[in-house]
């Protein structure tokens, strides 16, 4: 029986004596679950643990980045992407998000019962070609069945390893005042592909995952010899919950200009139609990326000569006042204060 | 047109700032009645931009707001029966009732599921036979004829394990009831473009004439949000008060008259609370009694909920213009975003939460 009375900071946990689908949704509350109820109960072993997409350990000279992540998206296949190609991508993410080579993935599978063999083919066929494409190894990995009724097909647990090439430091403490913020591509993607698949919309274009590997995009911004400072993937929750995760983290203040955040058309369109806010909606092949203001024409150049980076752009500044929040200036020169989704994004009625 | 971006064009947004910037010479307070107006504005920041002494004041218009906590427990207390598969808009999950939210009721175990449509949950009663689905019929004039055409496709269909758990509310009566009351603070409306484009205008004249009260039946984008404003500063600098159209793209005066008869058919007015108002009389529709078969209140014996607001919570002042929310005690203290004490606290376009938020960034700035 869970003691709720001794938990450090009770208020917003005590309020669910259950876990809600909104505890996933990548925004405040998931990381109330962490900060309050796992490393409280995990205790000393957890002691330093950072909350950044990648752990970074030393065991000997060498750094190395640590992950591990799950991946429950319904359906499985969806435009531009599918389960098994972002359950690699998405680790191989997490660990260039802290500049490292990626080395290995392990893949461990949640079956439900019926599946039929064909899909679970294709799922692991798509890894294998994203494994590829990354230029990361599949080296180990588990699968178990639940009953029919238990699963949604599938679920997919991939753990990753990789190198952190020497003098590389990106961590969110790094954010300093002045630091342009850069995002490596348009936003909303993701979310949208999943979302009108799912729901069986038809906004008269099909718009595509961006479900991408972005080790290589990190490798050439850091081959420029730039000091990256911060990097962040942006996935549940979008680019607002990227970027207010970091000014937290960081203790710094974050300032945009939401007329330069890329947001394609398609993607606007569909999210007025349906209440959400682009900048909230997933993303997995997407980062920002904190950076001096002297390194940040390189950095662009070096992003806009990729594909999965051709539409970064420079969108704001980080700031020492005001710190852990973000404000946008909007598109019509007003502010406002963009906070992240407390759960998962709400469609509104009207 | 691509009606992506045209309606938000800031070149065109600076020329009605200006405009209205050099025809208001008084302060004035225009009441915008619409949640999703409100959402425009907050999230264009074009309150921070209007002159200091044009104020808005966020009306009673956010379904989500003036909900009522009693209809809030009795769709609880639905959600969570077995063999129910309860469907709601998204946004109605997070609302407090008096102790849980349809979240916690999902996670419970209750069969909680968010739609696009009320066709969308008639669907789900087909292919579901042998659960009863519920569908959280709640808004303004705006939502109601889909609401009344989900029942219509349902009785057509012959499917029977479907009802509504309606909550329809109106807008003149909310503005009656906003102007009679005696610390009426509100010189000018820009009434609701969607809830017109269904019912019409006509039934504003009266309120404008009754109230010597501007009314600019107003559209959603930014520039319209503009243009609802500059029209009302223009009537109220003249000295005149009637109702224009500011949305003729969508509006017309008429209405939707195919909509109307479907509601006045399927609908009677009935006196409905608003969350934290209080009732308003003939301030919303239920279904008529032939139809009581697909009306979840009756069907499933709530009707006898009630429920006590926190005595704590101003959020009807608030909505009805005659407080700021951070004239309200437990503003910031006992009410904030993560632990709402009113509606207008939850959602990030309420009036309090934008209050709430940015008073953390004043704080900040100032330290």
């Amino acid at each position: 029986m869970t003691d709720l009375a001794a938990w450090t900071c009770p208020l917003p946990l005590r309020d669910y004596p259950c876990v809600t689908i909104a505890h996933g949704g990548g925004g405040q509350l998931g990381a109330d679950l962490v900060n309050h109820l796992f490393l409280p109960a995990f205790g000393a072993p957890a002691a330093g643990a950072e909350l950044t997409d990648a752990a970074v350990i030393e065991p000997g000279n060498e750094k190395l980045a640590f992950t591990t992540d799950s991946y429950v998206v319904q359906p499985l296949f969806f435009p531009g992407s599918d389960i098994g190609a972002m359950s690699v991508n998405g680790t191989v993410n997490d660990l260039a998000m802290v500049g490292a080579v990626p080395l290995a993935l392990s893949t461990a599978f949640v079956l439900e019962e019926g599946l039929e063999m064909a899909t679970l083919h294709a799922i692991a066929l798509s890894m294998g070609r994203a494994a590829a494409n990354a230029g990361v190894r599949l080296v180990t990995g588990d699968t178990k069945v639940v009953d029919a009724g238990h699963g949604d097909g599938v679920y997919i647990t991939t753990t990753g390893i990789g190198v952190i090439p020497p003098g590389v430091t990106i961590s969110p403490d790094r954010a300093g005042a002045g630091d342009h913020v850069i995002v490596s591509g348009p936003v909303g993607q993701h979310g949208i592909a999943v979302l009108s698949k799912r729901e069986g919309l038809d906004f008269g274009t099909t718009i595509e995952s961006d479900c991408a590997p972005l080790a290589d995009a990190v490798a050439s911004i850091i081959a420029t010899g730039t000091d990256v400072h911060v990097l962040r993937d942006l996935t549940r929750g979008g680019l607002l919950a990227g970027l207010c995760e970091l000014a937290e983290a960081g203790s710094v203040g974050v300032k945009v200009d939401e007329s330069l955040i890329p947001v394609p058309d398609a993607v606007m369109a569909a999210c007025r139609f349906l209440g959400l806010d682009p900048l909230s909606v997933a993303n997995e092949g997407t980062f920002v990326a904190f950076v001096a203001p002297a390194d940040s024409d390189r950095v662009l150049e070096a992003l806009h000569a990729r594909p999965e980076s051709r539409g970064a752009a420079v969108i704001g500044e980080v700031v020492s006042d005001h710190q852990g929040i973000v404000i946008g200036r909007t598109k019509l020169g007003g502010t406002r204060v963009l906070s992240r989704p407390l759960g998962e994004q709400l469609p509104r009625i009207c | 047109m691509r009606f992506v971006d045209e309606f938000s064009d800031p070149g065109l947004a600076a020329n009605l700032l200006r405009t209205i910037e050099d025809i208001a010479t008084q302060p004035w307070r225009i009441m915008e009645v619409c949640g999703g107006q409100t959402h425009t504005i907050i999230s264009n920041g074009i309150d921070q931009l209007l002159p200091a002494h044009v104020t808005l004041v966020h009306g009673p218009g956010c379904p989500v707001c003036v909900t009522p906590l009693e209809m809030i427990d009795r769709a609880l207390a639905i959600a969570a029966m077995t063999d129910v598969i309860f469907c709601s808009f998204g946004d109605m999950l997070r609302v407090p009732g008096t102790n849980s939210d349809l979240y916690k009721v999902r996670a419970g175990g209750g069969d909680v599921r968010v739609v696009y449509s009320p066709l969308d949950a008639v669907t789900i009663a087909e292919q579901n036979p042998d659960n009863h689905v519920v569908f959280f019929g709640v808004g303004f004039e705006t939502t109601a004829p889909a609401n009344a055409m989900a029942v219509r496709a349902a009785q057509q269909r012959g499917i029977k394990n479907f009802s509504v758990l309606i909550s329809h509310v109106l807008v003149p009566p909310a503005i009656e009831a906003i102007m009679s009351a005696p610390e009426r603070r509100v010189d000018a409306f820009l009434a609701a473009g969607h809830v017109c484009a269904v019912m019409g205008t006509t039934t504003y004249q009266a309120l404008a004439d009754t109230h010597q009260i501007p009314i600019v039946v107003t559209g959603f984008e930014a520039l319209d949000v503009l243009d609802g404003i500059r029209r009302c500063v223009r009537q109220l600098e003249g000295g005149r008060f009637t109702v224009e159209n500011a949305y003729s793209r969508v509006v017309q005066s008429d209405g939707n008259t195919i909509a109307q008869d479907l509601l006045h058919d399927m609908f009677e007015v009935t006196d409905r609370p608003w969350r934290g108002i209080g009732t308003i009389p003939s301030s919303g529709w239920r279904l008529r009694e032939e139809y009581a078969s697909f009306d979840a209140e009756r069907r499933f014996g709530v009707g006898h909920i009630t429920a006590e607001e926190s005595p704590l919570c101003r959020a009807g002042e608030v909505l009805q213009g005659f407080i700021k929310p951070t004239e309200c005690e437990a503003f910031g203290t006992t009410c904030t975003p993560r632990t709402p004490l009113g509606a207008p606290m939850v959602s990030t376009e309420g009036a309090c939460a934008a209050y709430h938020h940015r008073g953390t960034v004043a704080q900040d700035a100032a330290r």
